[in-house]
């Protein structure tokens, strides 16, 4: 393992599709549910005990045993219910695994994989591990949206990166969590869903003008 | 408390539904509730005491077979309380449906009061041609209280591959369920999960609504709202709608 | 082991390598699965089709400069001679994409929208992964084609394309702005491979000297080319389809771009 090259991995300037996403943070904002730092933090803290769970369990799943891809990639398909969100996951699973390969071998796990999928790849490529396949998935899943609500809401950066900081021991505790489950059957994996994150997303992707892809 | 139930829904050979096994225990008690629809059953939930409390072991398995048609409805609301301090409730439903028969499960809400620590799960096989829909409707908390912990664990597989996998938290230890990424300001939610051929792609969307397509064959209906009577607003009539609703015409 | 067989991606365009490259296999630990390491700046993926890829063009420049009508333009000019297909990154809507359609320059196919999320340079310079995604799938529907034009979405002076998405790329402004904007430099301005100043019939309107503009221009880009152009009268941007017809006829020729 080397520590480095998680950062590099988890860093958001990596190439990979991400900055055009908000991770359905720009549909509750348009909804009117988060105006403030505070709704950005009940926002987060939602996400890391539904999105970020699933997201940080299939990455160290896949990074266990990325040859499983297949399974995990249908693990996260049923739970996905909306379709503008499994179209995103894909999109940029695919634009993490064009990244990855340039920098590791990363194994053959289709075309278009599930986002979190294509990170516990490349974590093993990488020669990390399980555990920080998972923290690397709960961090990306909060700093996607926080940055997009920098650049939505003009949010002081300060406040929302001193928010980011009072989430890390709690995306510290989600990812152990996740890669302490990330052995059981994928039917058992974690599966906790958000409502509003699936609603947003579907009427997110009808919207006529909008910023982010989802 | 401990109680179990059961009902077995199997076709009368003549083009309907008869319930081969239908038994219950307080509070699980089951009733048929008359040929509402021709061709099929309708079997209501009547409960028998208030709860479930703490402690509770509920058991309900479904089965319905080849060619049956088996709605389950409930007569009252369920509402979850704390009752004496002891480990969470728990409500267990199996359900089976063969090939050509359909399941629909549309009970009452179920209510997480105050202090209650409830776990609903759910397991559900729909074989290739069978047909099911499944609604859940949930209230946090009586009125203008907050709810205690409330989890749903859901699982529904159609033809051997999981279709449906969902966990939905509410409650003081779920972080964040009532931020603007699970429920925000909600206090309801109904979803309504259908699988099988028989599909139905309109919906009415609302902007705390949505239908999706699975990425199975399936959709999962979707609404929020801070009023139950606006989830079933928009759930009352697509469960109204889906062609599950007609049962079989008896020869 | 990779490359994938089933789904073949196009090769990274790296127009400063035209010899293949080889992975080479390397020794391993026992506890290792054998495997190449992907020489760094190659994709190491097989190339869609045989023969070589598109030639792709990048269209940068201010918002409300004329890329679109240059692309239109283009499309009419090239579109009988080359199998031809547009990217557009919009920042808000797929407006650039519905105009192409519209105007009927280009069947729906050979058109893709690229979503930006907030930055439209970040999509044609930082991460670039959406536009050759789009790319990808345009040859992968298509087949071979001959050009692909990316339009960016319009943004300031300092907004450039990578050399990981486009071989050449054309920077569009206009007079209305006023004179100084070639003077005001940028590396849009001084960089790009062609600098078209648009709407030239506006010139007498808005005081703008044309002479002076290409006084500067030339200041700035030295050798590189620059081309005035009104579109509202050239409505097949005669010069700039010349540019590109060399470029393509020198790539068939097996020149280096
Ligand atoms: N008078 C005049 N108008 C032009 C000319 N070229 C383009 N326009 C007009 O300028 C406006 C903007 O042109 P577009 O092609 O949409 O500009 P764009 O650079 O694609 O704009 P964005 O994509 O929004 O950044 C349109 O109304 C065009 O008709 C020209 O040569 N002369
Ligand atoms: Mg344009």
């Amino acid at each position: 393992m080397s520590l480095a090259t998680l950062l590099l991995l988890a860093d958001g300037r990596l190439p990979s599709g991400g900055h055009a996403h908000s991770a359905g943070l720009e549909a509750q904002v348009s909804a009117g549910r988060v105006r403030s730092v505070a709704d950005l933090d009940g926002f987060l803290r939602g996400k890391l005990a539904t999105s970020a769970l699933v997201s940080a369990a299939f990455a160290a799943a896949a990074c266990a045993a990325p040859a499983a891809f297949a399974g995990l990639d249908a693990g996260l398909d049923a739970r996905t219910p909306s379709p503008a969100l499994r179209k995103a996951s894909r999109a940029q699973g695919r634009a993490l695994l064009r990244a990855g390969r340039a920098m590791w071998p990363v194994a053959a796990i289709g075309r278009e994989p599930h986002q979190p999928v294509a990170l516990g790849a490349l974590a093993s490529a990488a020669g990390l591990s399980p555990h920080e396949a998972a923290v690397a998935a709960a961090h990306g899943t909060i700093t996607g949206s926080a940055s997009a609500a920098v650049r939505l809401l003009g949010l002081d950066p300060y406040a929302v990166h001193a928010l980011l900081a009072r989430l890390a021991p709690e995306c510290d505790r989600i990812a152990e969590l996740a890669a302490a489950r990330s052995g059981d059957p994928v039917d058992e994996l974690p599966a906790a869903g958000a409502p509003l994150l699936d609603i947003g997303a579907e009427h997110h992707a009808t919207w006529e003008v909008r910023l982010f892809a989802s | 408390m401990k109680a179990e139930a059961r009902v077995v829904a199997e076709s009368d050979g003549l083009g309907g539904t008869r319930l081969a096994v239908l038994r219950g225990q307080s509070p699980l008690l089951l009733r048929q509730t008359g040929p509402r629809v021709a061709g099929g059953v309708t079997v209501h939930l009547v409960g028998g005491a208030a709860g479930p409390l703490r402690g509770d072991e509920l058991r309900l398995d479904i089965e319905v077979g080849p060619g049956a048609w088996l709605e389950l409805l409930s007569v009252a609301a369920q509402l979850a309380l704390p009752g004496r301090p002891a480990p969470a409730s728990r409500l267990t439903i199996n359900a089976t449906v063969a090939a050509g028969g359909t399941l629909r499960w549309i009970p009452e809400p179920l209510i997480a009061a105050a202090g209650c620590d409830h776990l609903a799960i759910t397991r559900v096989a729909v074989a290739a041609g069978g047909a099911l829909l499944w609604r859940d409707d949930l209230v946090c908390g009586r009125h203008g209280e907050d709810p205690g912990d409330f989890v749903a664990d859901t699982l529904i597989r159609y033809d051997g591959s999981t279709l449906h996998r969902h966990e939905l938290a509410v409650g003081p230890r779920a972080a964040g369920w009532n931020g603007a990424a699970v429920l925000g300001d909600a206090r309801a939610l109904g979803t309504v999960v259908t699988a099988g051929p028989a599909t139905l792609t309109a919906g009415s969307a609302t902007p705390n609504a949505a239908v999706m397509p699975l990425a199975g064959p399936g959709l999962l209906a979707t609404a929020v709202d801070a009023d139950i009577r606006a989830v079933r607003a928009v759930l009352d009539p697509f469960c109204a709608a889906h062609p599950t609703a007609k049962a079989p015409v008896p020869a | 082991m990779h490359p994938e067989p089933q789904h073949p991606e196009p090769q990274h365009p790296e127009p400063q390598h035209s010899e293949p490259q080889h992975l080479e296999p390397h020794e391993h630990g026992p506890d290792e699965v054998p495997h190449t390491h992907p020489d760094p700046g190659v994709d190491p993926h097989a190339p869609l089709h045989s023969g070589p890829r598109a030639l792709r063009v990048g269209i940068g420049g201010p918002v409300g400069s004329g890329k679109t009508a240059l692309v239109a333009a283009l499309c009419r000019a090239l579109g009988e001679q080359l199998r031809l297909a547009v990217v557009t990154n919009d920042i808000y809507t797929t407006e650039d994409a519905d105009f192409l359609l519209r105007n009927g320059v280009l069947p729906a196919e050979r058109i893709r929208a690229v979503e930006t999320g907030c930055c439209p340079h970040t999509a044609i310079r930082d991460d670039i992964s959406a536009n050759l995604d789009a790319v990808e799938d345009l040859e992968s529907s298509l087949g071979p084609l001959d050009l692909v034009l990316v339009e960016s979405g319009g943004d300031n002076l300092t907004a450039t394309f990578s050399k990981g998405l486009i071989d050449r790329q054309i920077f569009v402004i206009d007079v209305s702005g006023g004179d100084k904007v070639p003077r005001k430099g940028g590396p849009g301005v001084t960089t790009a491979d062609l600098l078209v100043i648009n709407k030239t019939d506006l010139a007498p309107l808005v005081n703008a000297d044309l002479s002076v503009m290409e006084r500067d221009a030339k200041a700035r880009r030295h050798e590189l080319p620059t081309v005035f152009l009104s579109l509202a009268e050239d409505r097949a941007a005669a010069p700039v389809a010349d540019w590109i017809r060399g470029l393509v006829a020198a790539r068939e020729h097996g020149r280096e771009l």
